[in-house]
């Protein structure tokens, strides 16, 4: 009973959202994947399923063309370690790619993209 | 928790040398942006550490009207991040028609992979290996376990459909696994039954809602549907020779696999596909654990070279 009672607190603990360890895997992000805003973000927020080791989790903001857009340095939110931020310069309208890879505080490492687009 | 504290504070301890290097390791069956999950009818063509625990087979009926049960497990560990190891059994329950029942283990199997290509921008991933199927490790007289060897050198692929263009984003999350190998026996026959050389091959379609949800558009997909892979498998097996050339048995499976932080579990229907398989309908179901989220700092890390 002893060990049935020990694999249910470890299932209820697996399905519960945010651990403290595992891979990071986006949850959301603002502006939204695949969104559009009609306005220029002033930044991207992404929300992760895991704290984040700021050393080595990063973005990239690229235009419709392809090409690297400058951005300021991505940061983890200090209050929130699942959350990664880039601030972005002023944004004419179109289509833009985020490419983010992260590596979560046990050193896994993940990354993925999303687009979104400016304008109304 | 006091738990998670200090664990978290020894496995950032323990991982201070790695973070000093960018990582690469991804462990999982990752290519880039694609998640593959562990599959469970066909072979995943990834090494990884993770682990099997149960799988619980009923098996369609059998031709002459026998059922079978299997109570399965299986275990991987990389040797290195390219290089893995995988060893699996089960434990089999058989009903034959008219007659009392038998139980016993199976055929132990073991598998030697080496993951020689991966590319993330097109999120694709290949590894070859070799499957041995260890004669007289299982109940042989009364289940029919092999006695005799096998040995099945295979191919192993995967393709997420990622890199598709922008136009076509409903098909982004789309995947693609498959198998291909054949048979050596080291016995040509059994108890006056031909043991042939046999192909086998087998695919697993996925779409994966976490690559929809994360990837191509948010469409505010609750939990747990957000972390679903509905996916079709299908896998058969060719005899070659003996006697036996042209006989294909095999199934195709339509199901859902759920992949949380630590574990990931899976359901299929098994629907015979060949005539020779046996008629009706089974299932499937498997809990499967992802050791190198588990025990990141030991169990689940490459022996080397990490």
């Amino acid at each position: 009973m002893k060990r049935i009672a020990s694999f249910g607190a470890f299932l209820a603990l697996s399905l519960a959202p945010p651990a403290a360890c595992a891979h990071a895997f986006l949850d959301h992000a603002i502006p939204a994947v695949g969104g559009a805003v009609a306005t220029a973000p002033k930044e991207v927020r992404m929300y992760f399923t895991q704290p984040l080791e700021p050393a080595f989790s990063g973005a990239t903001l690229r235009g419709a063309d392809g090409r690297t857009i400058a951005t300021g340095a991505a940061t983890v939110d200090r209050q929130n370690p699942m959350e990664l931020v880039i601030k972005l310069p002023p944004l004419p309208a179109g289509h833009y790619k985020v490419e983010w890879q992260v590596v979560s505080v046990d050193t896994h490492r993940t990354e993925g993209s999303f687009a979104f687009d400016v304008g109304p | 928790m006091n738990f998670l504290r200090v664990g978290a504070s020894a496995t950032m301890l323990a991982a201070l040398p790695t973070l000093l290097a960018p990582p690469d390791a991804f462990a999982h069956g990752f290519a880039g942006d694609r998640f593959f999950p562990a599959t469970l009818l066909t072979d995943d063509p990834f090494v990884a550490d993770e682990m099997s625990l149960p799988t619980f087979t009923i098996n369609p009926p059998g031709s002459d009207g026998s059922r079978e049960f299997d109570l399965g497990a299986d275990i991987s560990k990389r040797l290195t991040p390219d290089l893995g190891v995988t060893i699996s059994d089960r434990w089999e329950h058989l009903r034959p028609a008219g007659m009392p029942s038998v139980s016993g283990l199976g055929t132990l199997d073991t598998q030697l992979d080496w993951q020689f290509f991966k590319n993330g921008p097109h999120e694709a991933t290949a590894m070859v290996g070799v499957d041995t199927s260890w004669g007289h490790t299982g109940r042989v007289q009364a289940l029919g376990a092999d006695d005799f060897t096998t040995v099945s050198p295979l191919l192993d692929f995967g393709k997420g459909f990622g890199d598709l263009p922008d136009g076509l984003p409903w098909l982004r999350p789309f995947a693609i696994t498959g198998n291909l190998s054949a048979d050596f026996p080291t016995k040509s026959e059994s108890n006056g039954n031909p043991n042939p050389n046999n192909f086998n091959y087998g695919f697993a379609f996925e779409y994966s809602l976490p690559y929809l949800q994360q990837n191509v558009k948010d469409i505010g997909l609750p939990d747990p549907f957000r972390w679903m892979i509905p996916l079709v498998e299908a896998s058969f097996s060719t005899a070659l020779n003996r006697g036996q050339g042209g006989r294909t048995v095999g199934t195709i499976q339509p199901g859902v696999i759920w992949s949380g932080p630590y574990f990931q579990i899976g359901a299929e229907a098994i629907i015979p596909a060949t005539r020779q398989t046996g008629h009706g309908y089974g299932a499937i179901v498997q809990l499967h654990f992802y050791l190198d989220d588990i025990l990141p700092n030991s169990f689940g890390r490459p022996l080397f070279g990490d």
